[in-house]
């Protein structure tokens, strides 16, 4: 028995744009581009039903009629004077889809040094970087964040054409010490973005990415963003993935690493923004010793839901994960985390630990946690613990104590509980830009 | 003995407070005048801790019968955090941790919260600064312990001194000191005592809740009371304190026993 489902208007659009778009001189990508829209044209949009999407409905989204952006806003730099980083040494801004290199700064220049490497470093659009680094990117493009089972990553592969993501590549044995800023701005209703990211960090390199999602409106779009990093033996990327997108958007990620022998991948993933929100965290030990530690906080009230998927494979020996995902959820918001912990047969040594801590500040709140643990190694240490509870009542009378108000003091408790994601930031401005939003939208609630 | 003409700064009369519906406190009856010191002892389970939370506003402790004054107004008609801006002022047993927010920016904040509400000006940071900063030589403190989170990773010792520096920055009428000598080695014993005794004013007033003896060789009490079975069973001089560490709580309890059988 076949069941018809008809097609949301918004999966029609997109999957027509992968058709409309041009064709690359580069015959691989095209074929890559084409495989994905077969994909995409084959695989339907996930409903409740399917236990990966069990709590997260995107039924809503058919509501709206959501076209290709028309043609970039012009924006100017007051308009995100709220999202600059002083610290960075090199930021590209994609307004609606578009790079915007009026905004932008530091970009395609060779930052930091390159250790005698053939690719150099750099950040590019993807256009720029298929011209420069054709080969790198045949390599990794389409690679890394699978596009045959999931209709999302496939739907922004098939849309690839380069204006629309940055490349950032980190030369062999290159140090950054100043973090690389890759804002994502969107500011019309009804469109529909897909916003690409691939960070190539070659052996022995270093470097900071902050990826971040903004709005200059209140209406809704879909961010449908797709991030690939992939790093070499013995080198480091620190990852902040920050979405802040506008309260009625839906944004759906899937962020797919890949570290080989020694990698470490350091990250941190905040969420905002967005009335329902999906990242797919893919994290992949393609060789002995890989290090990773993630963080990630959701802070969200209203009818906001916040999903987080993430799924880290052991691979190989000696690997090591600490995960801590944190949620402070208020209103009649829904927070939902899915942690899947793979370790394959030969991961002996491996050292996993994931946490999930949920604070739920208003009685409507919801929370599903679930780890997900499969081990076939007889030899290593997985622990996995979660928390759904209120603020403490120690804690408030303490403070209370000490003079404060109620609401100032249950700010300050809420506060301090996504304080320990937050802290790990990277970027000082960044940190302290957070604590404000963190504190007034605690507030608010 | 003190100025019996001194301000009365706490005056409870026949307290009684329940948690969970038992009642721990039984009748309390007590008098602390500005200038004094008092020290509240007794065998563990006595009440002397619920005493203390009772007085500071602790939402779990309800209070069930009697009457409490501060410094001539109804304490029980008053928040927690309004008896703290009146002047009480609670040292925690267990301070709690709270990682994350800067021990410096908490303390400003207690500060202007307490002392804006009696009519002082608001510290800006860098005011305030300067003003913690001398604080701290009191209780002999570092300075990189300002930039740490409140209370987090501290040691014991550091947190009591983080409470005695709240209770210096707060400047408080009447402090109630719960167990602050617990736990600490003599040096820690002697930083703390040494800040109590030097925050101590002919205005001001302090008790100390203890179990033990020790702390009172170095903050010495005008009054020493002995808690028992949710009451105060006897009140004596320092010298009650000096017996009751050679001689243990038992003769106290049975002296009571006797004579509540013979007015009996």
């Amino acid at each position: 028995m076949t069941t018809v489902v008809d097609t949301p208007q918004w999966l029609a659009t997109l999957r027509a744009d992968g058709h409309a778009l041009p064709q690359s001189p580069l015959a691989w990508l095209n074929e890559r581009r084409a495989q994905a829209l077969e994909r995409a044209n084959a695989l339907s949009v996930p409903t409740t039903r399917d236990e990966e999407w069990r709590f997260t409905d995107l039924a809503p989204l058919r509501q709206f009629s959501l076209q290709r952006p028309p043609a970039a806003r012009t924006i100017t730099e007051a308009d995100i004077a709220l999202f600059n980083l002083p610290e960075a040494g090199a930021r590209m801004v994609f307004v609606d889809g578009q790079f915007a290199p009026s905004l932008s700064h530091g970009v395609g220049a060779l930052i930091g040094t390159s250790g005698g490497t053939s690719t150099g470093t750099s950040v590019s659009t993807l256009t720029d970087g298929l011209k420069s680094h054709g080969a790198l990117l045949q390599q990794h493009l389409g690679v890394h964040a699978g596009f045959e089972q999931q209709v999302f990553p496939a739907l922004n592969t098939a849309w690839l054409h380069g204006n629309n993501g940055a490349l950032v590549v980190l030369g062999r044995n290159a140090v950054l010490e100043q973090p690389l800023h890759v804002l994502f701005v969107a500011t019309q209703a009804n469109i529909a973005l897909c916003p690409r990211v691939l960070v190539v960090a070659e052996s022995g390199a270093q470097g900071k990415l902050i990826e971040d999602y903004v709005s200059l409106t209140n209406g809704a779009y879909l961010a449908n963003a797709v991030c690939e990093v992939s790093i070499a033996g013995n080198a480091e990327v620190h990852h902040v993935r920050l979405q802040r997108e506008s309260l009625a958007a839906t944004h759906i990620a899937t962020t797919a690493v890949s570290l080989a022998k020694d990698a470490r991948y350091r990250s941190q993933s905040v969420a905002l923004g967005a009335r329902l929100s999906r990242v797919n965290l893919d994290i992949r030990q393609a060789g002995e010793g890989a290090d990773v530690e993630l963080d990630g906080l959701a802070l969200i009230g209203g009818e906001q839901v916040a999903d987080t998927h993430s799924s880290v494979d052991h691979a190989f020996a000696h690997g090591r994960c600490r995960q801590m995902h944190k949620t402070i959820v208020g209103g009649a918001a829904h927070a939902v985390f899915n942690g899947k912990v793979l370790v394959r047969e030969g991961a002996q040594l491996t050292n996993s630990a994931q946490q999930s801590r949920n604070l739920l500040v208003s009685p409507r709140a919801r929370v599903d946690t679930k780890p997900q643990l499969e081990i076939f190694a007889d030899d290593v240490k997985c622990a996995h613990g979660a928390t759904v509870g209120q603020l403490d009542a120690e804690h408030l009378f303490y403070l209370k104590s000490r003079g404060l108000p109620e609401q100032q003091a249950r700010n300050l408790l809420t506060y301090a509980f996504g304080a320990e994601v937050i802290q790990r930031i990277p970027v000082k401005s960044l940190v302290n830009r957070l604590q404000q939003t963190v504190l007034a939208r605690v507030d608010a609630k | 003995m003190k100025n019996t003409n001194a301000k009365t700064l706490l005056e409870a009369r026949g307290l009684t407070a329940t948690v969970a519906g038992v009642e721990i406190l039984k009748g309390i009856n007590l008098t602390v005048r500005a200038g004094e010191v008092h020290a509240i002892m007794g065998p563990n389970g006595s009440g002397k801790s619920t005493l203390s939370k009772v007085l500071a506003g602790h939402p779990a402790y309800a209070v069930t019968g009697g009457k409490v004054l501060l410094d001539g107004a109804d304490l029980f008609a008053l928040s927690a955090e309004e008896r703290a801006r009146a002047g009480l002022f609670l040292g925690f047993q267990y301070p709690v941790e709270i990682p994350g927010v800067s021990n410096s920016g908490f303390l400003r904040l207690a500060y202007n919260t307490v002392q804006g509400a009696r009519g002082k000006d608001e510290l800006d940071p860098l005011e305030f600064d300067d003003y913690v900063r001398e604080k701290m030589k009191l209780l002999e403190m570092d300075e990189g312990f300002l930039d740490r989170s409140v209370n987090d990773g501290f040691s014991g010792g550091e947190k009591k001194r983080n409470e005695i520096l709240q209770m210096a920055i707060l400047e408080p009428k009447l402090a109630i000191l719960d167990e602050t000598d617990s736990g600490l080695d003599i040096d820690a014993l002697r930083i703390v005592a040494g800040g109590v005794n030097a925050l101590l004013t002919p205005d001001n007033a302090c008790v100390l809740v203890t179990h033990y003896q020790r702390l009172l060789n170095y903050i010495t009490p005008d009054y020493v009371h002995v808690m028992e079975s949710g009451r105060i069973i006897k009140t004596g001089g320092r010298e009650l304190a000096l017996e009751l560490e050679t001689r243990g709580y038992d003769w106290v309890v049975e002296e009571t026993r006797n004579a509540t059988e013979v007015s009996a």
